[in-house]
């Protein structure tokens, strides 16, 4: 379905905010639903972007990598315990003329400590770019790709909760 | 050298020798400075770059021996040279950007300019204005270069030394080790990408980490939360007898079907956890000695690094006592084709700052940084495996072997 670039912000708008809503509220379980089956979402920094470098620090390309994800967070990775705050910027359309929508917003993750030495501080984890591409099916809109380009290309210790 | 840094700040269990580290080493501000000028400062050979990130006259980049600014820089002539990044006039940085291209080296305070030798060429108002001002007679601009490193290359690894009286670099990394390094780097590579992490804690315990087979299946259980089976893993662990560099190494033990070698000949169990995408664990054979893993340090401050298909620099640079970056340069080989760049990108799950297999080690020496702030005079206890195990090359993965050949060779450099 083709939609007018009014409908498609509030496509997207609406999309961004359920997501950063999972992630947040730490119902991980329901993130790889926000995708196609045959996605793609990376986390790269804008310094190998910027360079045309394809290396990123989360490459998956099918949901089941992003189920993977989600097993080896709960299960087999280790980290300090900590919270997310998205804070999503307004988001642009860039294109809706086809079937995908392609739309571009900025984030900022601030990142609660929950571990016993940094309990309670909060600091800006990851600054960056959204750059999406949605898709519509069946009243239920997903992303077909989401590259998430971080400005900040010196990770905290680690990265293993989504973006 | 102050006073208070020439004397030990340490005083090292005697007994026990390097099967115990004191916690100091690791918060030790005085420990730190004496690194500074003995270990780095002093006979080291430092890895500073790829030459694959320099392939072009001009080419520079920005980087550091622990504390001290250097620019890496390839000059007309299409040779490498190093220089301390500080402008020999009033010691701005020169270099103030982290890579870039540029026909000259030009300090913006005084636009004092360099050539990519780091030889003076340029000083505004030398002779002064209208008779005024300007250096006296007996200035020579030769007498005011950027400070010179000793470089060397070895295959594409580009070395730093604030020593002159360095032994040559195939020396430097063994006869032990130096094949290894070989094995990885056996023709011209092409960067595929950086990835950068701030770890708390302090660079030894990173040096350790990589040292250390012992954890691996122990802190890192992805392979067995996804009941990925690895009892015919079989493993190593060599060191060069000075203790500069040393390898891991983990393989698949050749009674294994070569029907299952195509892909990476790993069984499930048919319980648990399975991955929904196995593609992740699809590799290709590409040496002649197949290694699922290779973790080579080489002291002070790089890991070469071979996971499945995934090739990368780990440079540890020291931010301070209780902090260092963590910078893994990926790479390929230049002749790759589109299917080998593509697995070395899904590979790359793997490790760095967010690796199915990489990301607890950060975290790993972060723990032990927090809980030894005030460890007063305890120490850490090393005593896994015995030190023949590695000298006499068996083969074996539960030793802390490669640990104490670090300690012992850092003592001596350190003197403590």
């Amino acid at each position: 379905m083709s939609v007018d670039s009014r409908q498609a912000r509030w496509v997207v708008e609406e999309l961004l905010a359920a997501y950063v809503d999972c992630i947040d509220n730490d119902r991980l379980e329901d993130w790889p639903d926000f995708f196609i089956e045959s996605c793609v979402y990376k986390i790269i920094p804008w310094e190998n972007l910027s360079q045309n470098l394809a290396i990123g620090w989360v490459l998956c390309d099918s949901r089941g990598m992003l189920q993977d994800r989600v097993v080896a967070h709960r299960t087999a990775n280790l980290y300090a315990p900590h919270r997310y705050r998205h804070i999503v910027g307004a988001v642009r359309i860039l294109n809706c003329a086809d079937r995908i929508i392609e739309a571009r917003a900025n984030y900022l993750v601030v990142r609660t400590a929950l571990d016993t030495v940094r309990y309670g501080t909060s600091e800006i984890y990851s600054a960056g770019e959204y750059q999406d591409r949605v898709v519509v099916e069946n009243g239920k809109a997903r992303f077909v790709e989401k590259i998430v380009v971080a400005d900040t290309a010196r990770v905290d210790t680690l990265l293993v909760t989504p973006i | 050298m102050t006073e208070s840094t020439e004397s030990s700040p340490i005083r090292w269990p005697q007994t026990e020798g390097v099967r115990r580290v004191p916690y100091r080493v690791f918060t030790d501000p005085a420990v730190y400075e004496r690194e500074q000028e003995r270990l780095f400062g002093g006979r080291s050979w430092n890895y500073v770059a790829l030459d694959a990130e320099l392939p072009n006259p001009g080419d520079f980049k920005a980087t550091f021996i622990a504390d001290t600014p250097v620019i890496v820089c390839r000059n007309r002539e299409g040779e490498l040279n190093a220089m301390v990044n500080r402008c020999a006039h009033r010691g701005a940085l020169v270099c103030r950007e982290l890579r870039g291209n540029r026909a000259a080296l030009q300090c913006v305070y005084h636009q004092w300019t360099y050539d990519l030798k780091g030889n003076l060429t340029g000083v505004p108002f030398r002779k002064g204005l209208e008779g005024k001002g300007g250096y006296p007679p007996g200035f020579k601009t030769t007498e005011h270069s950027l400070r010179k490193l000793n470089l060397t290359t070895y295959r594409s690894l580009v070395f730093a030394s604030f020593s002159d009286e360095m032994e040559p670099i195939e020396e430097y990394l063994g006869n032990e080790i130096r094949p290894w390094v070989d094995r990885v780097f056996n023709r011209p590579v092409k960067v595929l990408g950086y990835a950068r992490q701030f770890i708390h804690a302090n660079w030894k315990l990173y040096v350790e980490n990589v040292k250390d087979p012992y954890h691996a299946s122990l802190l890192h259980l992805f392979h067995a939360t996804f009941n990925i089976y690895r009892a015919n893993q079989g493993g190593g662990c060599l060191v060069d007898p000075k203790g500069r560099t040393s390898i891991i190494r983990a393989w698949r033990r050749a009674e294994q079907n070569d029907r299952d070698v195509d892909g990476m000949a790993l069984r499930t169990y048919q319980k648990g956890y399975q991955l929904a995408d196995p593609s992740i664990l699809e590799s290709r054979k590409e040496f002649e000695v197949e290694l699922t893993n290779s973790i080579n340090h080489i002291f002070p401050c790089v890991v070469v690094q071979q996971i499945q298909n995934t090739l990368a620099t780990r440079h540890i640079l020291p931010k301070g006592p209780d902090s260092f970056e963590l910078l893994f340069t990926f790479f390929g080989y230049q002749d790759d084709d589109a299917e080998m760049d593509r697995l070395r990108l899904k590979h790359a799950n793997l490790v760095g700052p967010a690796g199915y297999i990489s990301m607890e080690d950060g975290y790993a020496t972060e723990l032990v940084q927090q809980a030894i702030l005030r460890g007063g005079g305890d120490s850490s206890y090393i005593e896994l495996g015995s030190d023949g195990d590695v000298e006499g090359r068996d083969e074996n993965l539960n030793t802390e072997a490669a640990i104490r050949s670090f300690w012992r060779y850092y003592r001596s450099v350190m003197e403590i």
